[in-house]
């Protein structure tokens, strides 16, 4: 059993990356995977407030790569899932201590032991990226319904085509429902349409991932709570191969029809 | 609702997610290939260069444009030939 390594990017800054990081690594964790996220973000890591860890880091990514401590050492475990762990990135460091065959290594033996490997990419199109992609045997993308999001993803979709990584799969965030409803917002279709990628998610926007993640407590810790919490299930659930249907984010109809016509591009990507 | 404003005279409006789709997909068109127009200009001239070399053509018929769609992206050059009739008349 090897672990499938996933970098969720996505070229422009705080369109989400780091909250689905934090929500996948906990969906996927409480269905009993074994899970460990990777902040790569070194000198802005987040993600370890986004998990309410950030009391109970020693060592960090850098840490591991210069030999201060083993691997193991750097892993942060979250005490409320038995099978997900942090490797933080270093915050008083600059993206130049990472190489990309440090992220191979480190993924390469983290393999064995795990089930998941997501990697939270930083944003831009420079050496963070280059390297948070390295390892990935799977990108995902996320973007939101917005014109410089959607031709930011564009472009990062392209230079890991040019590297020939991949399967590329595509998350829409911050969808409002009520102003697609009234024309006001690029809809999911026209964003899959215009980047021509696999759809694997579609998460509303919703207020309790500000407050979940004031109080660092992803909100997919609580399942059924919200509508945005259930998209990060599916999401998990589609990572590992189900065939889940989309949210429909209002009254069935237009939505509900242009999903379904959407969903036969999502193909499980597995063993 | 459009049926008034156009009794009015107003300008049909379109809205705003219908606007931001056209416009990336122009944005996209051009992010995709590294050709500037500047650069198809040169590629014209080059191309009239090389197949004058071998073949009689209407320089002033040539177009050289880039075409994209979300799978593929394709320089298309058009080289009017002069045929002898064509000769013949001028
Ligand atoms: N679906 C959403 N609904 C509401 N707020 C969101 C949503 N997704 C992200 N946010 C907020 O957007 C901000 C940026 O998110 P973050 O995950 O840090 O982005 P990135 O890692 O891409 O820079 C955060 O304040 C987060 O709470
Ligand atoms: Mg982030």
């Amino acid at each position: 059993m090897s672990a499938k390594v996933i970098t969720i990017t996505s070229g422009k800054g705080g369109v989400g990356k780091t909250t689905v990081v934090a929500n996948l690594g906990v969906a996927l964790a409480m269905r009993g995977q074994r899970v460990v996220v990777i902040d790569a973000d070194v000198g802005l890591r987040n993600l370890d407030v986004m998990l309410g860890l950030e009391n109970r880091i020693v060592y960090d990514l850098v840490d591991v790569i210069e030999g201060r401590c083993r691997l193991r050492q750097a892993l942060v475990r979250d005490k409320r899932l038995a099978e997900l762990f942090l490797l933080p990135a270093a915050q008083t460091r600059d993206k130049s201590a990472v190489r990309p065959d440090d992220m191979i290594r480190i993924c390469g033996s983290l393999r064995e032991q795990h089930d998941f490997i997501l990697i939270d990419s930083p944003a831009g199109i420079e050496m963070g990226f280059r390297y948070a992609i390295a390892p990935a045997d799977e990108i995902i993308i996320v973007t939101n319904p917005e014109v410089s999001a959607v031709r930011d993803a564009d472009r990062v979709i392209g230079l890991i085509e040019a590297e020939e990584k991949g399967p590329v799969r595509l998350i829409i965030n911050r969808i409002k429902p009520d102003m697609v409803r009234r024309g006001e917002m690029l809809d999911i279709a026209d964003v899959v349409e215009l980047l021509a990628i696999d759809l694997i998610g579609i998460v509303p926007e919703d207020k309790a991932i500000l407050i979940s993640a004031n109080r660092g407590q992803p909100l997919a810790l609580s399942s059924d709570s919200s509508l945005a919490g259930r998209a990060f299930h599916n999401i998990a659930r589609r990572l590992r191969g189900e065939d889940v249907p989309f949210l429909t984010l209002h009254e069935p109809g237009i939505f509900e029809r242009l999903l379904a016509f959407r969903l036969r591009f999502v193909r499980p990507v597995g063993d | 609702m459009k049926f008034f404003e156009r009794l009015l005279g107003h300008r049909y409006k379109p809205s705003s997610g219908k606007v931001a789709k056209e416009r990336l997909r122009l944005v996209l068109a051009h992010d995709r290939t590294d050709i500037s127009p500047a650069l198809l200009e040169t590629l014209k001239d080059e191309i009239i260069t090389v197949i004058s070399r071998h073949v009689a053509i209407d320089a002033q018929g040539v177009q050289v444009t880039f075409s994209q769609s979300a799978h593929e992206s394709r320089l298309v050059a058009d080289i009017p030939l002069l045929t002898r009739r064509r000769r013949r008349k001028r």
